[in-house]
């Protein structure tokens, strides 16, 4: 099994395309088509998103709701004020997140894009590994708790341990790569072994993963600390990731490891033979396996790498910014990385600028929210709204086509005789 | 194509209805002159800012009284204000930083968890003040740390639990009481050990045998709900401690203690213990509400405004006890008539003792 490079999968992607499009699940078809919708509808989802926030942080604003009491006796005032509501808040959002030109000191004014570069390191590093999910036709919903899992990890080696500077980081890198692997890993085996699915699994690890991490924090020994609160010690110095700009910025190398894991995952699915088995499966397995491809092996392949990217995630995140590890460690870092995977369209740049837009999104939040005091919601708004108008065509295409609910038949001669009816139904629409 | 006209022709729907809302509302005089910018007369130059742990300001707990103390401030003093809500830990250094940066005079950060960021910024920052609601600063070791700049606002309210756990033991029926938190934290656990304490007194006195359930001060373990939002894993604890006979239960778990009031309000003669604000009036569930032991962060955050606008914050910890009122028992309500004189005479005895130190209600959770 060889795979040799583009030019040579292109062809081959594009002779298996007819054939195969009659032989998918109704979930990998979605999958396939988010992938392939153009990059137009991305940027799109933003600008809608923009507008449809825009509406609630009007509609959220007394000065607004004040003008439109009279708005027919004078309505230029609630066009002003409106106006001058979007303006402020919108400006902020930018300002904290790209470029503050009202800032006092030369510092503050370029520090909020490092801020975003922050923001974005855990979102890229464990929406790749999403994102190689999605590719092979899994839906990981487990990033929070592989992102959990390594961070434990490379916090617990970060804190624990006393090492010379260099091989601490390193060993505490790996280990969150290790934590998330080994979360992911279960998840995978699962999967390959017996067909558990792998959404149910993952979710539930999850909260195996929130709850475990609950109790290690109640273990002195694991929080090596004499408080009683739950929270561990400070990752040791030599454990850091150290900062790229000074003490003024929090810009830390975990932004070069994110940059340098979107290069490795771009080689391993474009260029590797392993990435192009994983899309192989994720195409559609039973083909995959017909050409030689074993499936139980590249399954839990997909979802032990899928898991040591988000775990180097939560790795950075916690050696970069966070130094102690407490029960929300994770925050919602795992379900915004589904979305960055999203936005990004499964690839690893559209990834890495989708995880940049939303770490600039979480950097402008907090000033819009500090200074304006526009309802940090909107921004969550803002993500939710653009995956929507992202996820939303294709999906509803899917369900309209195939109206029967639940998840694919076990039996192939029947799922293919269902596609085949999918198909014409196709044609006459 | 389709997809983009589609999305045209629903936003100009959007549009008429809005259109239409507006006809309706927008028929008023407009004012005189065109309204002021936000802000209206400022008789003091001070800045108050409030950070909070990712609860936000609608969390029923102590994000809410922080919250609900400072804009009674704000109001008062008629000074500016600033809030952020953290959405997770992240949040949290970028957030306090954000209000130093724009000028606050004090920032407030809510609970344990805004510890770390607080403390840098106070060190970084000697001009402005900082002030940490439940939680005492401390260095990297966890070794308490005093600042000159940062004041903890913490509430011993083990105190005011113990009056709780005795007047639970003195008016149970079946002879079995109960408590749960909602996370094993030391500002939770800190009601649970003087709840214990104060059943165990009760005992003492009265040679009764009212056995507690939920909580083990001595091994320090006992039942928690896991969180502050589930409120269903509140009502499933309640329902296990009823079902073990208990008719008074007291959760320390901010909302989720409604899921146990729901549990109560469906069984006759249980009796429930609101925490932090006095539940008779925050809550639904006045009728099944024996008392409340209150914390008053709102207070605390109000005094420590009031200092700052007169030029006299104080980096003291602020500690709520029963001497200063800082955490109490809530008035019986509906149930006045049902508490015995007697037990009421006891709890105010019980409470002279704590104040003159005669009884010294211990936990290691203390702040």
């Amino acid at each position: 099994m060889s795979a040799g490079g583009t030019g040579e999968n292109e062809p081959r992607d594009e002779a298996r395309a007819g054939a195969l499009a009659q032989a998918e699940g109704r979930v990998a078809r979605a999958l396939r088509e988010m992938g392939q919708s153009s990059w137009l509808v991305s940027v799109l989802a933003v600008v809608l998103a923009l507008i449809a926030g825009g509406v609630l942080i009007l509609a959220a604003n007394r000065e607004v709701q004040a003008t439109l009491g009279y708005f027919f006796a004078r309505p230029v005032d609630f066009f002003a004020v409106s106006w001058q509501v979007l303006t402020d808040a919108y400006s902020a959002l930018f300002r904290g997140a790209v470029f503050d030109w009202q800032a006092p000191s030369a510092v503050r004014t370029i520090r909020p894009i490092t801020e975003t570069m922050v923001y974005s390191v855990p979102l890229i590093l464990s929406g790749l590994g999403i994102a190689i999910g999605f590719r092979s036709g899994m839906l990981n919903i487990g990033g929070q708790g592989q992102i959990i899992l390594g961070a434990s990890f490379a916090g617990f080696i970060g804190y624990w341990m006393q090492l010379p500077v260099g091989l601490h980081l390193l060993l505490a890198l790996l280990g969150g790569a290790l934590g998330g692997a080994i979360w992911g890993g279960i998840a995978g085996v699962l999967k390959a072994r017996t067909g558990a699915n792998e959404v149910i699994v993952t979710i539930m690890l999850n909260n195996i993963a929130i709850y475990l991490l609950a109790w290690l924090l109640q273990q002195r020994w694991f929080t090596q600390t004499d408080s009683n609160q739950p929270q561990s010690a400070a990752v040791a110095e030599s454990a850091q990731l150290f900062g790229l700009l000074g003490p003024q910025f929090r810009l830390h190398a975990g932004f070069i490891l994110a940059i340098l894991a979107t290069l490795a995952v771009w080689w391993l699915m474009e260029r590797s033979t392993l990435g192009f088995e994983f899309r192989a499966i994720g195409e559609n397995p039973e083909a995959a396996r017909t050409a030689g491809i074993s499936v139980v092996k590249a399954t839990a392949l997909v979802l032990i790498i899928a898991g040591a990217l988000s775990g180097l995630g939560g790795a950075a995140h916690v050696l970069g910014t966070e130094h102690r590890l407490t029960g929300g460690i994770a925050g919602t870092l795992g379900f915004d990385a589904i979305t960055v995977a999203l936005l990004g369209r499964s690839r690893p740049l559209g990834t890495f600028l989708a995880g940049l837009l939303f770490g600039g999104l979480k950097a402008g939040g907090v000033l819009m929210q500090s200074q304006t005091g526009t309802p940090i919601d909107i921004v969550l708004v803002l993500q939710s709204v653009i995956v929507l108008l992202i996820a939303a065509p294709p999906l509803v295409r899917a369900i309209f086509f195939l109206p029967r609910p639940g998840g694919r038949p076990p039996a192939s001669s029947r799922r293919a005789r269902r596609q085949r009816s999918a198909a014409k139904k196709e044609v006459a629409a | 194509m389709m997809r983009s006209m589609w999305t045209k022709r629903s936003l100009t729907a959007a549009g008429v209805a809005a259109a239409g809302a507006l006809v309706l509302s927008g028929c008023g005089q407009a004012p005189d002159e065109a309204p002021e910018a936000a802000g209206g007369e400022e008789s003091v130059d001070y800045k108050a800012c409030i950070v909070s742990d990712a609860g936000g300001w609608d969390d029923q707990s102590f994000n809410q009284s922080g919250y609900e103390g400072l804009m009674a401030a704000v109001d008062e003093f008629g000074i500016e204000h600033a809030e952020a809500q953290s959405q997770s830990d992240a949040d949290f250094g970028p957030n306090v930083d954000s209000m130093v940066q724009q000028g606050c005079n004090v920032v407030f950060g809510v609970g344990f968890l805004l510890e770390e960021a607080l403390h840098d910024a106070a060190e970084a920052n000697p001009e402005t003040d900082f002030a940490l609601i439940d939680s005492t600063f401390s260095d990297a070791d966890g070794n308490p740390a005093e600042l000159e700049n940062g004041k903890p606002l913490v509430f011993n309210t083990a105190e005011a639990a113990y009056l709780a756990g005795y007047v639970a033991a003195a008016m149970s029926e079946t002879g079995t009481v109960a408590t749960f938190g909602g996370m094993q934290i030391p500002s939770v656990t800190i009601f649970m050990d003087g709840f214990a304490d104060g059943v165990d007194r009760y005992n003492e006195d009265n040679g009764e045998d009212v056995q507690l359930l939920g909580w083990n001060k001595e091994s320090q373990q006992g039942s928690f709900s896991g969180d502050f939002d589930n409120q269903s894993q509140g009502r499933t604890i309640a329902e296990q401690f009823l079902s073990q006979d208990a008719d008074v239960i007291m959760p320390v778990a901010g909302p989720v203690g409604l899921g146990a009031a729901a549990a109560i309000d469906e069984v006759d003669d249980a009796k429930l213990i609101w925490v932090d604000s006095d539940g008779y009036e925050s809550t639904e569930h006045g009728d099944i509400i024996l008392t409340s032991v209150l914390k008053q962060i709102s207070q605390a955050v109000y005094d420590t405004v009031e200092e700052g606008v007169n030029d006299q914050f104080d980096a003291t910890p602020y500690v709520g006890t029963l001497e200063n009122e800082g955490v109490g028992l809530a008035p019986f309500h509906d149930f006045e008539d049902e508490v015995p004189q007697e037990v009421k005479d006891k709890v105010d005895e019980l409470r002279q003792e704590i104040i003159s130190g005669e009884t010294v209600v211990e936990t290691e959770n203390a702040p």
